[in-house]
């Protein structure tokens, strides 16, 4: 395994293998093929950050451009996968979700249980996310605890192009709604992707680090800020165990308090704002059991509780730093 | 035309003039890298902004678009502010909080660029309710693009506003373009203004690259509302020159497209030239104008260049009133 493609690259790939796999599988969101309707190129952007770029080349009109009405086609992504289809519909910057919360939070999710269990509704909801690019209040926001919130929805948070083809993959495979979290600054990241496809499960985090006398659990973009806090403090004698729980819509608890038991400490790292979040969530249940085994305070390291500034030197103040994240292990002992 | 004084035309020129100005600028700026984030320019589309803004005081409110500089500027927002805010400086319209997409000055009746597509629509219908109880006959314009045409927000404001009677004009940005998607491909109807008889309002569509039709049918609206007529879509079929945002490469146009439209459908060249043959002003006037906007947009960058980043202090501000 040495072929290295983008975080980018990756999940286009995982979108056109499952294309290629199962005609039930369609793409739909603003520009995923771009220029229709023009007398330019067709294909010109695959979506505003060229994630679905080709596809519509392979597979023509399977590869649905949508109006920007996105209680409408989100809303038909999930009644096409209450009906025999597998639609990959992208939302272009998770922000937006705020559009068409109801189809996602009243329909998508409930209708198994509302109707017994006999709905199957496999609709994979991907979506962009996150700081980093100062673009301010409406286009920065994490909001993957807002999905987790909610029985009946999946949430996925890639942090590799390893993970990020392998999770896609399962997303498109599984029968339940899903919604697949694309960092923004991570789409450029390279990584060793297996050619073929393969899938990740769900709910099981990956240990990225080991280390005896610290847990850290980071998600998304933060698994890397935290392993670069890890090498640090590494330097100092410190060595932290970093965990990527991969999915946080089931989350691996089993994991995430093994590790607890094992360092006694735990800081988690989670980009999104603190209250009710993912960062919290966690501390919680850790609380809740691994108390005992607990040999100084949690610590979360999270944005804080405001929307995301513009400007690039409040953002730098906003998001988690490695430097944080050190100063919070430091914290815990 | 004729009932536009020297000094209105003047003004509204300068108006143009100073967005277009000011566009160009934000492109160079953001070309060597200093300016962050998202960046979406209202270049082609000055006529539009200017011909509506001008019938409108500060008691009357607008909301915006994502391509919202051209609003702000129309109705008044200060360019060194908003300069300044676009870098990202404290001493910027927002505090450098907002950014290009949410320049925002109440006290000059902008509610805000927005960077959701269509979340104007009830906004502006919330400022025209309240503009109804005040009673002094203010309006709201909702600006927004032939893309935003299609968002439920949109079309669910324009029966809100025909069913409550409001005063306000829902103004659609037709550049035939959202993002990479023509228009053609996202509007069933040949006229966005079509939709009008659908909520039984009045629709009207102008071609939004001259001032005069847009400030003619504006003034209409604008009257008829401020006299408790209710609303009106008025559509204006207009172009951008730039990228959808600061970066688009804009393969989807046809080769020659922005070039052509640069050369025959210039707002600015289509008022010089039909003012200066009405006789109405001169050119020397309208180069005298030129110069002094070109000084201001060089103030406003050098300002902005100068100005003060936001600190550690202004993070946490501003999210409540209190808390
Ligand atoms: C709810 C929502 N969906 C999608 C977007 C992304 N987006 C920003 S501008 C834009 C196109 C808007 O087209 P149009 O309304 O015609 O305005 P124009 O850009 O042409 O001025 C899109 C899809 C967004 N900002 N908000
Ligand atoms: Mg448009």
């Amino acid at each position: 395994m040495s072929r290295k493609i983008s975080f980018k690259d990756a999940i286009n790939e995982a979108l056109s293998q499952e294309m290629e796999r199962d005609g039930s599988v369609i793409v739909m969101g603003l520009d995923n093929a771009g220029g229709r309707g023009t007398e330019g190129q067709l294909d010109a952007w695959g979506g505003v950050l060229g994630v679905t770029k080709g596809l519509y080349g392979k597979y023509g009109d399977r590869v649905i451009d949508t109006p920007i009405s996105e209680s409408s086609y989100i809303g038909a992504a999930v009644g096409a996968a209450a009906c025999g289809m597998r639609p990959v519909v992208e939302m272009m910057f998770s922000d937006f979700f705020g559009v068409c919360f109801d189809q996602m939070m009243n329909q998508a999710a409930k209708f198994r249980y509302m109707f017994g269990g006999k709905a199957v509704t496999p609709v994979t909801m991907r979506t962009c996310y996150g700081g980093g690019f100062r673009a301010a209040a409406q286009h920065s926001q994490v909001l993957y605890s807002v999905f987790a919130h909610i029985p009946g929805l999946k949430v996925v948070v890639p942090s590799t192009p390893y993970d990020a083809k392998g999770l896609l993959t399962q997303c498109i495979r599984d029968n339940d709604p899903v919604i697949f979290m694309e960092h923004k600054v991570l789409y450029a990241m390279k990584g060793e992707v297996p050619e073929e496809s393969y899938t990740i499960p769900f709910g099981k985090a990956n240990v990225v680090r080991e280390g005896k006398d610290a847990t850290i659990v980071a998600i998304g973009w933060m698994v890397h800020k935290a392993l670069q806090a890890a090498q640090s403090l590494s330097k100092a004698g410190v060595e932290c165990e970093v965990i990527d729980p991969r999915t946080v819509s089931p989350l691996d608890f089993d994991t995430i308090i093994k590790s607890v038991e094992k360092t006694g400490r735990l800081v988690i790292v989670d980009e999104s704002n603190p209250r009710c979040s993912m960062a919290s969530d966690i501390s919680s249940v850790v609380a809740q059991n691994a108390f005992k085994a607990l040999k100084g305070p949690i610590q979360m390291v999270t944005a804080p509780h405001t929307p995301s500034p513009f400007s690039g030197a409040l953002e730098d103040l906003y998001l988690p730093s490695p430097a944080k994240i050190e100063a919070a292990v430091k914290a815990t002992m | 035309m004729a009932e536009l004084k020297k000094e209105d035309l003047l003004k509204a020129y300068r108006t143009m003039r100073e967005i277009r100005d000011f566009e160009e600028r934000v492109h160079k700026e953001f070309a060597t890298g200093k300016i962050p984030g998202f960046v979406h320019l209202y270049a082609g589309e000055e006529a539009v902004a200017t011909g509506v803004c001008s019938h409108l005081t500060d008691d009357d409110r607008i909301t915006s678009t994502h391509r919202g500089h051209g609003h702000c500027i129309a109705k008044g927002v200060d360019i060194i502010g908003m300069m300044a805010e676009i870098f990202g400086k404290k001493t910027g319209s927002c505090c450098g909080k907002g950014g290009s997409m949410h320049i925002a000055d109440l006290e000059k009746g902008m509610l805000g660029a927005n960077g959701i597509v269509g979340a104007g629509g009830p906004l502006g219908c919330g400022a025209a309710l309240a503009a109804k109880f005040k009673g002094k006959g203010g309006v709201a314009v909702v600006f927004f693009g032939d893309g935003a045409s299609n968002q439920g927000t949109i079309l669910e404001s324009m029966n809100l506003a025909n069913i409550w009677n409001l005063p306000v004009i829902f103004l659609a940005e037709n550049n035939g373009y959202a993002e990479s998607t023509g228009v053609k491909y996202n509007v069933p109807t040949p006229n966005i203004a079509d939709r009008a008889a659908g909520f039984n309002m009045p629709g009207v569509t102008v071609d939004g690259n001259d001032f005069f039709a847009v400030y003619e049918a504006a003034g209409e609206a604008i009257k008829r509302a401020r006299e408790g007529g209710g609303p009106t879509l008025l559509e204006c079929k207009t172009n951008r020159f730039y990228g959808h945002f600061e970066g688009d490469a804009m393969t989807y146009k046809a080769p020659g497209e922005v070039k052509r439209q640069r050369e025959e459908c210039d707002c600015l060249k289509i008022f010089a030239a039909k003012a200066t043959a009405a006789g109405l002003v001169t050119a020397a006037e309208l180069e005298a104008i030129d110069k002094e906007v070109a000084a201001l947009i060089d103030e406003a960058v050098e300002k902005a260049l100068a100005a003060p980043n936001p600190t550690e202090a202004d993070l946490l501000t501003d999210v409540y009133v209190s808390y």
